[in-house]
């Protein structure tokens, strides 16, 4: 695969790709977690789906949109669907849960609706489900190269309020922090890295990247920043390993990776039994 | 002491969910210095109480100064250290060391787009140093028992250097054997200068160690130094609670009765 990368440009946007998703993800995946959002980046992928699916069907009926690149549509969704959930939390305060499968449940309705206008499958909409390694463009990379870097500055930026927001937001809001705002920049990052992510590991399978190596982490990490650092070292050997599976074995990278990070996870979880053991 | 700016001065202050009182006509002035007990049995209106000061609640009627300005033009909210009932608002899961969670009391100090100074984890080092917690900076929160961690969260509301520290029950969780303890850093805190205002159900614990009381029923039935409360107690004569027997037995079923008083 190595030589594969210098070869091939479509290999090569896959592997950088996913280098970058492995860091993103699993960094903005470490707030999702500890504020118990990890259902919000579920149903945020829903969305990003109908977003796709409405492309595909309006780039085969009208040419204006053929040239357009679905993912585009997929986030503008996802961000749509994302200031949609935060509508909702404030109409339904006591049941601030029920924004989400609202919004799971109207994602899929409308991508259904879409996916059966434009006359079913085709393998375009097949790899954005599920990944892929050979269907990632140099504007996609272009794409989520951006998003990164929107990403990781807001986190380097703002670490410390979403730190605090995360770990009580009570007091955060007691401070006089400006935590309606900061919450709502954090939510508008989980859509566009739900969009960046689900070119590689697929929409059905991008909050388990957001979620997976960070409860592999949170066993073994003391504090908040090794558990960043350990969330994306288990989310690059995830995407990493599971994009050489998936190039040998010929399978969608989605299943390998999220594989590789269930793998991970139990092995953390067996870690984290020996090592009380011993202690006892 | 009359003549020095109060710290926090509430006049004519009412408040109401819907359709039912919570707090009704609250008159209170906070002198610097001062050490006061705000007891009340539960629904008595305390966590409202203490939500207006902290500016997490809107007044609707009265007013509230807070260092001689009204609440609505008060922007120094760090010279206000706020320590919540824990298990409330705190995932106890959550994967922070101690240096972590106390070094989140400066977010606010030092502002958006800014970052930690070398001089700051001084600042949170004396924090810890404060609350005797030197020896666990690098745990996780989870693993220190209820009056450590307690004591941590303090640590917290002292990094940014506040005026006055509100403490919304701070004994919950905190075993018998270290309640002692705890309130002897509380009393620290305060001869160091510190105004400290303390909401709790328990009144048989407090009156010996703050210098003032309020007994807050909806409207406040006591206002008074501790020694006022202590005589006032033992005659029995004054009405708290607004309802005598409270006081005697502390039965938690007759709490109701009291409130519709």
């Amino acid at each position: 695969m190595i030589s594969g990368i210098l070869q091939y440009e479509f290999l090569q946007n896959a592997f950088f790709s996913g280098i970058i998703i492995g860091l993103i993800a699993p960094l903005l995946g470490v707030f999702i977690v500890v504020r118990r959002l990890s259902l919000i980046a579920d149903a945020l992928s829903h969305v990003a789906l109908a977003g796709i699916a409405a492309s595909l069907f309006m780039g085969k009926n009208f040419a204006f949109f053929s040239g357009l690149n679905p993912l585009y549509m997929g986030m503008a969704f996802s961000v749509g669907g994302a200031i949609f959930i935060e509508k909702l939390r404030t109409v339904y305060k006591h049941y601030q849960e029920l924004a989400i499968p609202i919004i799971l449940s109207g994602g899929i309705g409308l991508s259904v609706i879409f996916i059966s206008l434009a006359d079913g499958f085709n393998t375009d909409l097949f790899s954005y489900l599920f990944g892929s390694v050979s269907a990632v463009s140099r504007a996609d990379l272009w794409t989520i190269i951006a998003i990164s870097i929107f990403v990781l500055l807001t986190i380097f930026l703002m670490y410390k309020e979403l730190f605090l927001l995360s770990f009580d937001e009570e007091y955060a809001k007691a401070t006089g922090i400006a935590a309606k705002t900061i919450h709502f920049i954090f939510i508008v990052m989980v859509a566009l890295v739900i969009a960046a992510s689900m070119r590689v590991v697929g929409i059905l399978l991008v909050s388990s990247l957001m979620t997976l190596p960070v409860a592999a982490s949170i066993r073994l990490s003391r504090g908040f920043k090794q558990t960043i650092l350990f969330s994306v070292i288990f989310g690059e050997a995830s995407v990493i390993g599971g994009l050489f599976l998936s190039y040998y074995l010929d399978l969608a990278p989605g299943g390998t990776i999220v594989m590789i990070a269930v793998l991970i996870l139990l092995v953390t979880v067996l870690i984290k039994k020996l090592s009380n053991l011993r202690a006892v | 002491m009359k003549n020095i700016r109060p710290i926090i001065e509430i006049n004519h202050l009412s408040y109401r969910y819907e359709r039912e009182n919570v707090l009704e006509d609250i008159n209170l002035i906070v002198h610097k210095g001062a050490f006061l007990g705000i007891v009340g049995p539960n629904g008595s209106g305390k966590s409202t109480l203490l939500k207006l000061i902290l500016g997490l609640l809107r007044p609707q009627n009265g007013e509230i100064r807070l260092f001689g300005e009204d609440i609505k033009q008060f922007k120094d909210q760090h010279k206000i250290g706020f320590v919540s009932q824990k298990a409330n608002s705190f995932n106890s899961g959550f994967p922070a060391t101690v240096y972590e969670v106390v070094s989140s009391g400066l977010t606010k100090k030092i502002g958006m787009l800014r970052f930690h100074k070398n001089e700051d984890s001084l600042k949170i080092k004396k924090a810890i140093a404060a609350v005797g917690m030197e020896k666990f900076v690098d745990r996780n929160i989870g693993e220190l028992s209820g009056g450590q961690q307690q004591r941590v969260f303090i640590a917290r509301a002292l990094v940014s250097d506040p005026e006055l520290l509100i403490l919304d029950e701070p004994t919950v969780g905190v075993d018998a054997e270290n309640v002692h303890s705890f309130y002897e850093m509380l009393s620290k805190l305060n001869r160091d200068g510190i105004t400290l205002i303390m909401v709790t159900h328990d009144i048989g614990a407090i009156s010996d160690k703050v210098t003032n009381v309020a007994c807050l029923n909806k409207a406040l039935h006591f206002h008074g130094t501790s020694h006022e409360f202590e005589t006032e107690k033992t005659n029995g004569m004054s009405d708290i609670y607004g309802h005598g027997v409270h006081l005697l037995n502390h039965d938690h079923h007759h709490e109701h009765e009291g409130a519709q008083l």
